[in-house]
């Protein structure tokens, strides 16, 4: 494989994976704190189309993405709300949050633009610059190497710093041990005289953020508008890719990157001739599945989730 | 049981409001959406100007997923729609097991043969249009390398691709052709993310002329390319607009004539297959203020003159779908 196109693959692999990091993030508070959330998708969904609208209507990009964050944090508020305050489940109160999102983007959307649930396309200053780190320095022409690294769009660079920020955040201040704990032994935190409802509903707010920071990525950086179920799955792929990486901020950078570069391999490679027989196109679109299963099934070692997870916590009389 | 009283009530009034609306036509789009700008946004587009020119109102349905497809078109049918459009392959093998239940409703398929004695087929030679596009694109590209991305990979997208590697090759034998597609289910209709990363993809393997034919998908990859600043075509509606100097032409596929024509049979509507090639009009490229810059008048002049070849058959255009192989690519 020659070098260029060896380039243009982790290229690829950095955009694609940079709303995978978001929202493996934003699952890791909200699930180390005790409230699984597999509404990723759907938090992700209407931050996408509330960012594109907000864009198109105001001409600013910066409000697209405020807009986007709000309405992940609304929904995760309803979550919070069914999951937390009244004890639902959690895993119901985040399929009901997918099926809302999905069906609220295309209605507003139909409402308010009569493009079928589609927003105008964007145009300059409504959608993320392409890469500022290198307007920032003047450069015009980068050799590849410094456009690999430095012609991303702003979110990208967010989203990479937020790892080691998590880690930081969840293993070296009281607020981080104080929510781990929280997702292993409730009725210890509560005992030490810390609100375990007040806890996990700043992690739902940390994972409404970051699914806001995801959804405006896809809708203003990747692409130019929001189109009906333009996430496509990818919030499944970041519940996976949490798994996978055991509920760890670094190793969730890891298994994002490795989903992202299968997509991206995928993508570049369709058919490919190894000589003796060609690789056929769906063997290649369907590897980043075929190796997820493989993965999950054998060489995770144990995954052990946050052991208070999945369950509401009441407390004792 | 009051409950159920009142349920059946309803149901028996919806069952006599709808027979009441005797003989409107109705369509189905396909799952992309009926705003994909694209496929189904033409087949909308004829419905519109049916309605325009006669007054008359029609029902419409659009799929969000796989498993409405039956039930919409019995609903339908026995609502009392008539004829019954509907818009994609997919339908095929439902509309084959359901129009032998409904012997007096009239249906139309598009991009599909099914054969039923009150089922018109209405299928386009895509296969024509794409070779037409295929030698601008080729005209236009100066490094020789240009780029079609297909939507979910069946037959049908491959007759596209097929087409247009024909045409390059026709012009320039020595260029090459990137035959790319999105994915191999519904979703490949929806994912202009994706589009717009395989629009990347391949203009970093030198191409800079890249055709979509991908639904919604292909709205990413009109972007994308109008990001990079090299061509795109479109497909099925004119789609000159979206990116004025970017878009080189739209291969158009006249499925608004095709719903207007069977919106305009009515209940009289002509079973069998009907053929919309390039002869008839059904096939064709786009040209308008936003493209006129792009496109030289030797283009023009030998895309006519291959156009006049086919419709007159001195020039036959191998079409994918009859023997699945392409001579003039690699999928």
């Amino acid at each position: 494989m020659e070098w260029a196109s060896f380039l243009q693959i982790l290229e690829s692999t950095i955009r694609l994976a940079t709303p995978l990091v978001f929202a493996c993030l934003a699952g890791l508070y909200s699930e180390r704190a005790g409230v699984f959330d597999i509404g990723l998708e759907g938090k992700m969904l209407v931050a996408a189309f509330a960012a594109a609208a907000a864009a198109f209507a105001t001409g600013s990009v910066w409000v697209g993405t405020l807009a986007g964050i709000g309405a992940a944090l609304l929904f995760a508020a309803i979550h919070g709300l069914a999951s937390i305050t009244f004890r639902g489940n959690q895993l119901i109160s985040g399929v009901a949050i997918n099926f809302l999102a999905s069906g609220l983007t295309v209605v507003l959307g139909a409402a308010w633009f009569r493009l079928g649930g589609q927003t105008p396309p964007l145009t300059g200053d409504m959608r993320f610059a392409d890469a500022p780190l290198l307007d920032l320095f003047g450069i015009t022409d980068p050799n590849p190497v410094i456009g690999l690294i430095f012609g991303h769009s702003i979110l990208v660079y967010v989203a990479l710093l937020l790892v080691p920020f998590s880690a930081w955040l969840l293993y070296r201040t009281r607020f981080g041990l104080r929510l781990r704990a929280v997702g292993e032994n409730p009725a210890a935190v509560d005992t030490a005289g810390v609100s375990v409802v007040g806890l996990r509903y700043a992690a739902v707010a940390i994972t409404g953020v970051l699914c806001g920071l995801a959804g405006a990525y896809m809708s203003m950086a990747l692409s130019a508008g929001f189109l009906r179920e333009m996430t496509a799955g990818r919030g499944y792929i970041a519940l996976a890719a949490l798994i996978f990486a055991k509920w760890r901020p670094w190793y969730c950078l890891m298994a994002c990157a490795l989903f992202g570069l299968l997509d991206a391999v995928a993508i570049r490679f369709q058919s490919i001739d190894i000589g003796v027989f060609i690789i056929p196109v769906q063997f290649t679109q369907a590897l980043p599945y075929i190796l997820t299963v493989i993965i999950l099934a054998g060489f995770v070692g144990k995954a052990i989730p946050p052991r208070a997870g999945g369950e509401p916590y009441v407390k004792e009389r | 049981m009051t409950l159920m009283k009142h349920l059946l009530g309803a149901s028996a009034l919806l069952a006599l409001t709808a027979g009441a609306a005797l003989a409107d036509p109705a369509i189905i789009y396909d799952v992309g959406g009926k705003f994909d700008k694209s496929f189904n946004q033409a087949a909308f587009g004829g419905a519109e100007r049916w309605k325009e020119e006669t007054g008359g109102t029609y029902k419409e349905l659009e799929m969000q997923n796989e498993a409405q497809r039956e039930q919409a078109l019995r609903q339908l049918a026995e609502g009392g729609a008539n004829p019954i459009v509907m818009t994609g392959f997919a339908f095929g093998d439902v509309l084959n097991a359901v129009a032998p239940d409904y012997p007096d409703t009239k249906f139309a398929i598009i991009d599909m043969v099914v054969d039923q004695p009150n089922v018109k087929s209405v299928v386009f030679t895509e296969d024509q249009g794409s070779y037409l596009v295929g030698m601008m694109a080729a005209m236009a590209s100066k490094s020789n390398v240009v780029g079609f991305i297909g939507g979910m990979d069946i037959p049908l997208i491959r007759r596209f691709g097929c087409g247009y590697a024909q045409g390059v090759k026709a012009v320039k034998p020595d260029a090459t052709v990137i035959l790319n597609m999105t994915g191999t289910d519904g979703s490949a209709w929806n994912n202009p993310v994706k589009g717009a990363e395989i629009a990347k993809s391949q203009q970093s393997q030198g191409a800079d002329v890249i055709y979509a034919a991908a639904g919604g998908t292909g709205v990413g990859v009109l972007q994308a390319a109008a990001d990079m600043g090299i061509l795109s075509i479109g497909v099925d509606s004119n789609q000159n607009y979206m990116h004025p100097g970017s878009v080189l032409t739209s291969m158009l596929k006249r499925v608004d004539n095709a719903v207007y024509d069977a919106f305009k049979e009515g209940e009289a509507l002509t079973a069998g297959i009907n053929v919309m090639d390039l002869k008839a009009g059904g096939v064709g490229y786009a040209m308008d203020e936003n493209n006129a810059a792009l496109v030289t008048a030797e283009m023009t002049a030998a895309v006519d003159a291959a156009a006049a070849k086919i419709v007159s058959g001195e020039l036959v255009v191998h079409d994918y779908m009859s023997d699945n192989t392409c001579p003039a690519g690699q999928f």
